[in-house]
């Protein structure tokens, strides 16, 4: 029988093995569609480990906001694009160098963090979760309690991120026709048709059963 | 309770091979649990199109379906049998790989969204605290099998189709999200079953009127539109504009054939079962009875799904089909501000004195 800790490091170290799989084919897909796709699986990946870790909210969110909306927008974008790839590769070892300084700089100093005597594995304390512990709860307790201005501010930030998004490719043609809603609900019979009686112009008798025609548009 | 009946069952038909299958058994149970809801789904998948044919026969003044099997109803097996047996055809210069993912991604999140689903107290597969969040984490993702395969189907048509699922999608489920930030704030959780539980209380559920306590009463235009943004969620009439198949002929499917075709089709009738569902769980009180004499059961929440279903097929039969902006403008500039002032209202109305969720 296998034990139940074993069990979650076999879980761990698969999600971590097709994460780093899937983030090696960012890169190297030569299909920007595929890179796209590969980035979707190694989120699908994290959000698994996150969800190992107990922190479900998080991982939930990643899927939600990450995969469901900003990926779908990304791959929206990037296949509508007609992407020549021998242009991307242009001049791809000449700028080698300063990604891989920037590469180098982050591997760096994650291993300073997660090295340093405050995050080290024996620094945090283990996992004694009380029953009926929420993680959703306990977030949303934090959130709207002790950092409610950095949240508030944080938002802040966000609308006005958004506002200027909107006002800078906001570019409004003079030439171009709008239909306004409110006006189309808003329209009568009388303003469209005008019904006119005529006289009728030849004396021929009308067939029976066939109604006449009458007024015009 | 009825896990112990099972394993007894089974450590007595198993005898002295059962310690063999011990260390496994919780994944077996996990595999029972799933087949146990995922075949009933599965059934009515397939039944669905031919109630939605009889259904729209009738209101058409037609008779529908009646050839196959007594009154038609071995249709579904007929369509069936023969989309298995249809060849697959594949485009010329389709992304094969992508190609064939496409309707496996489109089918998939339209069935793991039951995990979450209560049927009765307590009958549910995973009963998470954070099961709404799932649900929406879920249901975001069956846009993938759209956009993808109207990608790698290399046609300008099927292309069309995902541009357009992918902004209607989006929008909507937007909108959905916000108007069940309303249930989430009078039910106080986010798990289905507390969802549920939490609408069985209050005043007119103490005087046997259950029917009048449900969520969909106090939270009347988040109902509403919640059940629109269902549909527009879903792709169905009026708001199959990715389909829409006078003008982009099929869209993301235009070049499925045989059992890839027959894979959207299930997502779209699993994916429309699956917000009844969830319409009947956050706004229809779920398995509660309507009135007070009557038990709690299954039975009420088969028959507010079978209920929303034929809402469903009746939207499909009446509207005519809307235009993409006036689509765009619906969810926009119509639910989304609504949502937003209903849920401040909602607020304030829990803060006041006049709360009637507590």
């Amino acid at each position: 029988m296998i034990p139940a800790m074993e069990f979650k490091t076999f879980i761990f170290y698969l999600f971590a093995a097709i994460m780093l799989f899937a983030a090696l084919r960012v890169i190297t897909a030569r299909n920007p569609v595929h890179a796209a796709l590969y980035l979707v699986l190694a989120f699908f990946n994290a959000a698994g480990i996150w969800m190992l870790l107990q922190a479900e909210f998080l991982a939930i969110l990643l899927v939600m906001v990450y995969v469901g909306a900003v990926m779908v927008l990304f791959l929206f974008v990037v296949m509508m694009l007609d992407i020549d790839l021998d242009r991307l590769r242009h001049r791809f070892w000449s700028y080698l160098p300063l990604g891989a300084m920037i590469g180098v700089l982050m591997v760096v100093e994650m291993s300073l963090v997660l090295g340093g005597k405050y995050f080290g594995i024996e620094a945090l304390p283990g996992q004694s979760l009380p029953d009926g512990y929420s993680n959703t709860r306990e977030l949303g307790r934090l959130l709207y309690t002790e950092y409610v201005y950095p949240f508030e501010l944080a938002s802040v930030i966000l609308l006005v991120g958004i506002i200027a998004a909107v006002h800078l490719t906001l570019r409004r043609r003079k030439d171009t026709k709008y239909q306004k809603p409110t006006a189309q609900i808003h329209i009568r019979r009388e303003d469209r048709v005008r019904l006119v009686k005529m006289a009728p112009e030849k004396d021929e008798p009308v067939p029976q059963g066939v109604e006449t025609k009458e007024g015009g548009q | 309770m009825m896990e112990a009946q099972f394993l007894q069952f089974f450590q007595s038909a198993l005898g002295s091979a059962w310690p063999t299958v011990a260390p496994i058994w919780p994944a077996i149970w996990a595999l029972l649990k799933i087949v146990s809801v995922l075949v009933p789904v599965i059934v009515a998948v397939a039944y669905l199109p031919y109630f939605e044919r009889k259904v729209i026969a009738y209101m058409h003044v037609r008779i529908g379906p009646n050839r196959v099997g007594p009154i038609g109803l071995l249709q579904p097996i007929a369509d069936a049998l023969k989309l298995v047996f249809k060849e697959i055809v594949t485009p010329t210069k389709a992304n094969k790989a992508l190609y064939f993912t496409g309707p496996i991604l489109a089918l998939a999140p339209a069935l793991v969204a039951w995990a979450v689903v209560p049927f009765d107290d307590g009958k549910v597969i995973a009963n998470v605290d954070a099961g709404v969040l799932f649900l929406l984490a879920v249901s975001s993702l069956g846009i993938y099998g759209i956009i993808v395969s109207g990608w790698a189907s290399n046609s300008k048509y099927a292309f069309l189709g995902a541009m357009r699922a992918g902004a209607q999608m989006i929008s909507y489920e937007i909108a959905m999200g916000m108007a069940l930030i309303t249930v989430l704030m009078v039910s106080n959780s986010l798990n289905l079953g507390d969802i549920v539980h939490a609408q069985g209380k209050g005043r007119f559920a103490d005087l046997g009127l259950g029917l009048l306590s449900w969520n969909w009463l106090p939270l009347l235009p988040m109902f509403v539109i919640y059940l629109i943004s269902g549909v527009a969620e879903t792709n169905r009439a009026p708001f199959d504009v990715v389909e829409g198949e006078s003008e982009i002929v099929a869209g993301h499917m235009v070049e499925y054939s045989g059992m890839a075709f027959a894979l959207f089709f299930l997502a779209e009738y699993g994916n429309m079962i699956l917000i009844s569902a969830l319409t009947s769980i956050f706004f229809l009180g779920g398995w509660l009875s309507p009135v007070g004499f009557l038990p709690d059961g299954l039975g009420w929440l088969i028959l507010k799904i079978a209920f929303l279903l034929f809402l469903f097929l009746w939207f499909r039969a009446s509207f005519p089909r809307y235009r993409y902006d006036q689509i765009m403008r619906l969810g926009w500039k119509v639910f989304i501000p609504l949502c937003i002032v209903w849920i401040l209202l909602v607020g304030v109305w829990m803060m006041s004195p006049l709360n009637i969720w507590n």
